[in-house]
């Protein structure tokens, strides 16, 4: 016979939270604890001893471990949580200040740091074209590469040594990137500060974000769809393109996202190489631009209130485009596979 | 059109371990051919020698020599992909293309081979989806992605699928392990149809479903573990059943095998 056992009632976790929390009050106010960290600090501690205690001696051993496990990894949650969402609320509260038309319509140009007004235009145009150049050159490149080291280069010795220098190349520090387009494009070459110039050194830092991310995606792709295709009498080359890279569509657009949110907040490497400009440069291949952190980097260096301000909204457009730009691909991506459906 | 596969002395490696030793068969044109022989003993790899789907696991190579109608496959001037258009397979698992429909998914070979948006593939595509015996049951959801029907669905789907390239011999490895006896009989009548043109070779563990549709039976077997497998004898399916020469066969097909 299956013996159903006591449980505790579904209020059971509140009621505990509540009463730790009430010890913790307590204890703050009549010992050395102190301070809203303190408090929190003690509740969890007496949650997690006052909850076990109690499933133990009702419910038994495993219901109670399974209540201490469920307890622990909602806390991870909770503090994996936390800091996003304080990081975004913070900006959208310090960042909605300035988020106006003037903002995302104007330029610095003829504006002192320490007026109001002025705004972001040349820096969102300007990290649109760099991070879109960018993403122009990485993602053909990498899905190349990622397509190659896992339908082909398993075996070569030249997979293995594109690998390794693909996985080198994703500890490469941004500054590092931008030094070199620095040296390698600005001075050597001669050419001068430009958004392209910003662009290449932002590619090499999304390359391998690129390559690993799809690579392990098309990995996933199972065997038996390509020897299906194969099977069929398709040709290698038309079954990657019409069967691995649609079936790994979603995974690739995802990888694509990645890379490019590792490379939208880069600072460094456009320091060296876009340089920055209060007004509006729309060609991205001649003369210093702006870009969106090189302008919160710039007014929040200012020790003006109306810079300060500038700094958050620009902080909260270069959020907003990273969101707008993943949903876009989300429904993109969902587009193409519906498409495919019919 | 159909043509008639003659191996000899066929060894197929997985890396350095031999898998299979020593194969040499024909395969009748316009025959049904059933292999038959326990678990690990290499039905599948030699299936997949025949049609140069073997080679595409890594390491994988094979010895000896198989002819399709005289030419040599595995010579190098072969191109594998021509072998496995003439050559189609079903897989003992069922793997419809996760990203298509049902339509696309019967279509998949005309449509991946290049072949424009034409005219007949309506008709071809119903065609093979009757032929398979799945018609009915999808008409109405055509335009719905393939990986949404049951398993045995699934597996007649891919039927559809590499018969709709009429191709000139099919090898079926286990076809109807995921069916209903219903699906079955209808595969089984398929086969039957399709040996007027084609040639078939199918892999099978329903010894009664070899009595049925093949008129040649290949007997393999293993020795043990870690052992390669070897054909052990072929001959006309009543013979193999009633009074083959080999002991194991006997004891293999009467069920005391083991
Ligand atoms: N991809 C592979 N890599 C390495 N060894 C393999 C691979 N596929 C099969 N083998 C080995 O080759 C031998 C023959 O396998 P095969 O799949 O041909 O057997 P089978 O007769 O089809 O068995 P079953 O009836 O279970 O399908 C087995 O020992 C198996 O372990
Ligand atoms: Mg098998």
């Amino acid at each position: 016979m299956i013996t159903r056992g006591r449980r505790l009632p579904r209020w059971t976790p509140y009621a505990v939270a509540g009463g730790s929390l009430a010890v913790a009050e307590v204890t703050e106010k009549t010992t050395v604890v102190s301070g809203r960290s303190g408090v929190v600090l003690v509740a969890v501690a007496t949650y997690l001893v006052a909850s076990t205690a109690i499933s133990a001696g009702v419910e038994g051993r495993r219901r109670c471990i399974d209540r201490l496990a469920g307890t622990l990894l909602g806390a991870a949650l909770l503090m994996a949580l936390i800091p996003l969402v304080l990081v975004l609320g913070y900006t959208v509260a310090q960042g909605m200040h300035r988020f106006d038309a003037t903002f995302l319509l104007h330029s610095m140009r003829n504006v002192a740091e320490q007026q109001p007004g002025g705004g972001a235009y040349q820096a969102i145009l300007g990290t649109i074209e760099q991070v879109g150049i960018a993403a122009a050159l990485a993602v053909p490149i990498g899905l190349g590469v990622a397509v190659y080291l896992a339908e082909y280069g398993h075996a070569a010795r030249l997979g293995r040594a594109v690998g390794l220098v693909v996985d080198v190349m994703t500890g490469l520090p941004s500054i590092v990137a931008g030094l070199f387009i620095y040296a390698f494009w600005i001075l050597l070459l001669g050419f001068s500060f430009s958004g392209f110039a910003g662009s290449l050194a932002l590619a090499v830092l999304m390359l391998p974000t690129v390559v690993r991310s799809t690579e392990e995606i098309i990995r996933l792709v199972p065997h038996g769809l390509r020897e299906a295709s194969l099977a069929l009498g398709v040709p290698v080359w038309r079954t990657i393109l019409k069967v691995v890279l649609p079936t790994a569509l979603t995974g690739i657009v995802t990888g694509v996202m990645l890379g490019i949110a590792r490379v939208i907040g880069e600072t460094a490497p456009l320091l060296l190489t876009v340089f920055g400009n209060p007004s509006i440069n729309a060609d991205p291949f001649s003369g210093a631009q702006s870009g969106l952190p090189l302008f919160i980097f710039n007014e929040a260096q200012q020790p003006y209130p109306a810079a300060i301000d500038r700094a958050w909204a620009a902080a909260l457009a270069l959020v907003l485009i990273i969101l707008g730009l993943n949903v876009a691909a989300r429904l993109l991506a969902r587009v193409a596979s519906t498409v495919n459906r019919r | 059109m159909a043509q008639r596969i003659e191996m000899s002395g066929v060894h197929a490696y997985y890396g350095s371990t031999l898998a299979v030793e020593d194969v040499s068969l024909t395969i009748q044109e316009r025959h049904i051919t059933a292999f038959i022989g326990p678990s690990g003993c290499g039905k599948t790899t030699v299936l997949r020698t025949m049609n140069r789907m073997h080679e595409l696991v890594l390491g994988a190579r094979v010895e000896g020599k198989i002819l399709l109608d005289d030419e040599d496959l595995y010579d190098p001037g072969v191109d594998p992909v021509a072998v496995r258009r003439t050559i189609g397979m079903v897989f003992q698992k069922p793997n419809p293309f996760p990203t298509m429909t049902v339509y696309q998914n019967v279509a998949a070979g005309l449509r991946l081979n290049g072949a424009r948006r034409g005219r007949g593939s309506d008709e071809l595509v119903e065609q093979a989806l009757r032929r398979a015996n799945l018609w009915d049951e999808v008409k109405d959801r055509l335009h719905r992605p393939g990986a949404g029907l049951s398993g045995g669905q699934q597996q007649r789907l891919c039927i559809a699928r590499a018969i709709a390239v009429e191709p000139e011999v099919l090898l079926m490895d286990e076809p109807c392990s995921a069916l209903d006896p219903i699906s079955t009989l209808a595969i089984e009548d398929l086969m039957l149809e399709l040996k007027e043109r084609f040639t078939i070779v199918i892999v099978t563990h329903n010894m009664a479903q070899a009595a049925r549709v093949s008129q040649t039976t290949a007997f393999f077997t293993i020795a043990g573990a870690g052992q390669p497998g070897r054909l052990v004898e072929m001959g006309p399916t009543a013979t193999i059943f009633s009074t083959p020469s080999q002991k194991t066969t006997e004891d293999y097909v009467t069920g005391r095998f083991g």
